[in-house]
């Protein structure tokens, strides 16, 4: 009886147009805004930000990234932990090469530097498509992973191999390094998932998201209204690896602190990402946030379910928690294929009409 | 180019020759599937290109939108020869074109489908399409404007919003005329625009490409089947057998041209 639209009426195209075209669901985005920003970052703590915030918005970044490519742009890739790669060893440099720059345009030109690879991997998708294409990715990734292993120049010459973030600041704020606190953390890793979302949002609605679609959906249709499949392709692998990109060298940078290619970036996370995307909804926003709180908390949730509620050890339960999220997965592919998002959207279907049946 | 404006019966104009094709020959491998093929289409026109199945006139059409680069022979447009093109280059040229089978985009809705017709139209840079800022959001709400008027002019308002993929067959036959006409094309080329309707369909269809040509003045270059309507709405049709051209002329004339009956009614071919 709440949720409706009757009454709600739009009298110019820019109200149309608009992302919540329902009041209620303008109010639900405004609240949920609010209480992220507000209230989350007082009430966090390091448990909190590292089992569950910090990583839900960093992955939502990658989902967002490889979303636009796959789900709006309709080009497979497995190259996604070769790209998040890229941008941590991208950071990495320009971290310890410019320490007085700040962290900020350093994420950010880790994302270009991302961008411009992620370009050069996806000009095989002119010639190829589908799976193939999705082998042509996964070139990529285990190039990168292994270009960051074998040159030492990447991870300036370190006797472990590994990379390390130094401390570094915004406005007197610790990011980086062991000093940084959790809700900082939260902080910087949902500004950037916020301003990264609302991109993510326009681009997709307006003429680079419909070029892309319309590759997507038919690319000789797309060429034949004067779509140049060339550009839309490569602008799509662009702002995918720059998207990608942002969230490798937060992964780094704020999350992890300390990492090493083959573990951090291994095909797994090419194949995690695109877990996210697939269980929260090809081609939508809303999907690439709900696949990664998916992938991240229900691992999350098991865990204290199984060793803090049932109290099993904590290795069974590590494995009967793997089978679980299998099975998860498996199941909502078969409830809803396009995704959680979907299934948000059909529930919203069905409020707007409820108590009644019709 | 030489020559003069006509206005036909019903009051319309037709003016010089806006696009000519000259001994055009299109080969697959051994197989000739346009042979020397000249004509011209004036502007304002409705022509209309009939044949047999395999006449080639299909190929005609992708010659025509850049699809097929021919062998042989030239392509004038706007009095200026035409060197060979990719189809997205030929579309921004001002020629838009409808397919025998649907191509629309399934995913999304009819608007998002008919305002992709004006991509070409857009020029707002990458930052402020990111930003949705300034140009971005003016030309969104200018191009919506446009496509609305085309969605009124079919008829199609009330599936604004549905996404195509839902939509029956007639209606995603017009929401891809929408999306071609959009793009406010000098030449729109359908390919058999009627095929698959049933007779009440053809007569609105019929009616929407004879209003388009009225109203708008476009050039219209159409493929169909069906002679009655062919011969109903063009103005001057071209005919085409064994990738070879039989005969161009007024309806009357062609109907009345042995080689074009023969072809129809079957002769043996010896």
């Amino acid at each position: 009886m709440l949720y409706r639209e009757a009454g709600d009426f739009k009298t110019s195209y820019r109200a149309d147009g608009q992302t919540f075209p329902i009041r209620l669901d303008r109010w639900a985005y405004y609240a949920a805004i609010a209480v992220a920003f507000l209230i989350v970052p007082f009430i966090i703590n390091d448990y909190w930000a590292s089992a569950v915030f910090v990583p839900f918005l960093i992955y939502a970044i990658a989902a967002l990234g490889l979303n636009i490519l796959t789900g709006y742009a309709g080009q497979v890739s497995l190259g996604t932990g070769g790209f998040m790669a890229v941008g941590a060893y991208a950071v990495y440099k320009l971290m310890t090469a410019f320490p007085e720059i700040s962290i900020v345009i350093h994420i950010l030109l880790a994302g270009g530097i991302t961008a411009i690879v992620g370009m050069l991997f996806g000009l095989p998708s002119l010639r190829i498509k589908g799976f193939y294409l999705a082998v042509a990715t996964l070139a990529a990734q285990f190039f990168l992973v292994w270009l960051f292993n074998k040159v030492p120049w990447f991870y300036n010459y370190s006797a472990s191999g590994q990379i390390n973030a130094p401390e570094r600041t915004i406005l007197g704020f610790a990011v980086s390094g062991p000093a940084a606190s959790a809700s900082t953390k939260y902080l910087v890793c949902l500004v950037f998932a916020f301003v990264l979302a609302w991109v993510a949002r326009n681009l997709t609605r307006g003429t680079s998201g419909r070029k892309w679609m319309a590759i997507r959906d038919m690319d000789i249709a797309a060429e034949i209204i004067g779509v140049n499949p060339l550009a839309a392709k490569l602008s799509a692998f662009a702002v995918s690896s720059f998207f990608v990109g942002i969230a490798g060298a937060l992964l780094f940078s704020v999350y992890l602190g300390a990492a090493e290619v083959g573990e951090a970036f291994g095909i797994n996370k090419s194949f995690l990402v695109l877990f996210m995307i697939i269980i929260g909804g090809l081609g939508s926003i809303f999907g690439s946030f709900a696949g990664a709180a998916f992938m991240v908390l229900m691992p999350v949730l098991l865990k204290n379910l199984l060793v803090g509620g049932f109290g099993w050890p904590t290795d069974l339960a590590a494995h009967i928690e793997l089978m679980i999220v299998g099975a998860l997965i498996v199941f909502f592919l078969i409830a809803e294929p396009h995704g959680l998002a979907r299934l948000w959207a059909l529930t919203k279907e069905k409020l707007r009409l409820w108590p009644f049946p019709h | 180019m030489n020559q003069q404006t006509e206005i036909t019966a019903d009051g319309r104009q037709i003016g010089g020759t806006l696009m000519e094709m000259k001994n055009i020959t299109l080969r697959f491998g051994g197989v000739e599937a346009i042979k020397n093929i000249s004509f011209d289409i004036r502007e304002g026109e409705i022509r209309a290109i009939i044949g047999p199945n395999g006449a080639g006139k299909s190929s005609m059409l992708n010659v025509i939108s850049g699809f097929y680069v021919p062998q042989e022979g030239e392509i004038w447009f706007k009095g200026a020869r035409r060197g060979p093109m990719k189809p997205y280059e030929v579309a921004r040229l001002g020629i838009a074109r409808t397919f025998q089978n649907i191509a629309l985009f399934d995913g999304m809705t009819v608007l998002d489908n008919i305002m992709t017709g004006r991509l070409n139209r857009m020029r707002a840079g990458f930052l402020s399409q990111a930003l949705w800022w300034g140009a971005a959001e003016r030309e969104e709400i200018e191009n919506r404007e446009r496509v609305e008027r085309v969605i009124d002019f079919l008829e199609i308002q009330n599936i604004r919003k549905t996404p195509v993929g839902r939509l029956p067959y007639g209606l995603k036959k017009r929401v891809e005329l929408a999306r071609a006409l959009a793009a406010e094309p000098q030449i729109l080329l359908l390919d058999e625009p009627m095929a698959g309707m049933n007779v009440e369909e053809k007569e609105d269809m019929s009616r929407f490409v004879l209003d388009v040509n009225d109203e708008f003045g476009t050039t219209i270059a159409l493929i169909e089947h069906d002679m009655g309507v062919v011969m109903d709405l063009s103005d001057r049709v071209v005919v085409m057998d064994y990738g070879r051209k039989i005969g161009d002329g007024t309806p009357d004339e062609v109907r009345n041209n042995q080689e074009v009956i023969d072809a129809y009614l079957g002769v043996a071919h010896d």
